[in-house]
């Protein structure tokens, strides 16, 4: 069975992980505070911020007022509250349970 | 029959070879293709018919979670196992959460290879007499494994999923004992079980402990869901043929339905295509609505690609007036509701699963 060595070996590319902790973020976009990783490129962190921001605007002026937003993912979950024209934002990757339990 | 035919993507060419001898093997002796990136893969996919697709999650350029959020997205009903040598937690949950039938660690001892190759040959088994219904552990409808798991006076918690929607069915000694789903708990939440067309089930563990609330013999209970149903059938039947006239201010008929459920405040659907226009129940600033929701579900997909967060299930928004959640359908396009802001976030989350439910079947 030496063909078996095979099938444990070689180093390959890290896969990409899901950003987790909480961030808040002001009008202008600009991160304010963080707990982030620091493996999460900065840049990511504030596309989720633009993309949060952009939707509390694009629903004010459709008149549709709220508070918190809950982007769920089939593995990720975004959690967003509306602070003074910014935002602070929860992000959580999904555990298997919460993925498979009623 | 129709020969099997698998693809197996991986991007080692050794690994290839090792496996596709091992397919080979297999007693139902599928026609196994191979290929070493998941450009290449898709490209297969797109071209010819395949039962199974084995991915490896850890490839340079696009990675086994890309591949399989673009497959998924692409061919909803391929039967997809991943095997690699990754044993972390959060990337088998992600894996699970992309639809996945089985994650499989890379075998490594003849015993594990046998397991394996026994595992696939089962799957593609199933796939042969798969006449649609209900996948799970076995090839059988939910009333027949329901009967099964009486008549020999098992105990076991079966745990159905449809979609978005969850469901648990009690077991006990031949017993039906307790069934939930969302916001139906005993009778009602097993009659809503059986009203589901499709899905996966799966056999867990008994669960002795679990308090009963069902007190109906099971061939009451079965007798029971399929006059129901039957019944719906009729009256959805009676229905298409009167045409049904819609009375002033109530909601179209196709959103009828939909309107019933618990908290709903309004109900909107926006077609894929921009040019037809959508329909609407109770709401006023229904353009400006769809335009938002448009655009919200096209900046969250993409930020999903982004992150490889797996497909976009839900938007929820929780506010003083009222709340709502938008949730989309590859076919029938988007489905935005409102609800009564007393309404809890938990329950706002498991109403709009059975809206969308509903609405799209």
């Amino acid at each position: 069975m030496g063909f078996l060595t095979k099938f444990n070996k070689e180093p390959k590319p890290e896969l990409k992980r899901l950003p987790s902790g909480t961030f808040t973020i002001d009008a202008g976009c600009r991160v304010v505070s963080s707990t982030v990783p620091s493996w999460v490129p900065d840049g990511q962190v504030r596309d989720i911020g633009q993309q949060v921001l952009a939707i509390f605007e694009g629903a004010r002026h459709a008149n549709l007022q709220f508070s918190e937003l809950v982007v769920q993912y089939a593995a990720f979950k975004i959690t967003a509250r509306a602070m003074r024209g910014g935002a602070i934002i929860f992000l959580s990757p999904r555990a298997m349970q919460s993925i498979i339990a009623p | 029959m129709a020969q099997q035919r698998i693809l197996l993507l991986d991007d080692d060419e050794q690994m290839l070879d090792l496996y596709q001898e091992l397919l080979k093997q297999l007693p139902s002796k599928p026609e196994v293709h191979v290929s070493s990136s998941g450009a290449r893969a898709i490209a297969l996919l797109e071209s010819e018919p395949f039962t199974l697709l084995i991915t490896d999650l850890r490839m340079p350029k696009m990675d086994g979670l890309q591949v399989l959020a673009i497959v998924r997205r692409k061919f909803p009903h391929l039967r997809i196992v991943v095997l690699t040598g990754v044993l972390d937690e959060e990337y088998r949950s992600r894996a699970y959460a992309q639809g996945v039938e089985l994650f499989w660690q890379k075998p490594g001892t003849s015993e594990e290879v046998k397991l394996f190759q026994d595992c696939i040959e089962s799957l593609l088994d199933r796939e042969i007499h798969n006449e649609g219904g209900f996948r799970g552990m076995q090839s059988k409808s939910l009333v027949d494994l329901i009967q099964l798991e009486c008549l020999s006076r098992s105990s076991s918690v079966l745990h159905v999923t449809q979609g978005a929607l969850n469901g648990k069915i009690w077991v006990q000694n031949g017993e039906i004992t307790d069934a939930i789903t969302g916001q139906f708990t005993g009778e009602e939440a097993f009659k809503e079980i059986l009203s589901w067309k499709s899905g996966n089930f799966e056999i867990l563990p008994a669960d002795p402990q679990h308090a009963r609330t069902i007190t109906n013999s099971y061939q009451g209970l079965l007798l029971d869901s399929a006059q129901a149903l039957d019944e719906w059938r009729g009256q959805q039947s009676d229905a298409g043929k009167s045409g049904e006239t819609v009375a002033p201010g109530a909601a179209p008929s196709s959103l009828s339905a939909l309107t019933r459920f618990e908290g709903v405040e309004f109900v909107l659907t926006i077609p894929p295509d921009e040019k037809t226009p959508g329909e609407s129940w109770a709401l006023e600033n229904t353009r400006q609505i769809t335009a938002w929701a448009r655009a919200t579900q096209r900046r969250l997909v993409k930020l999903g690609e982004e992150l490889e967060a797996g497909a976009l299930a839900q938007v929820s928004g929780f506010g003083l007036q009222r709340h709502w959640a938008l949730a989309h359908d590859t076919q029938k396009g988007l489905l935005c509701v409102g609800f009564r802001r007393s309404l809890p976030a938990d329950k706002v989350e498991q109403t709009m699963k059975h809206v969308f439910t509903k609405w799209v079947s």
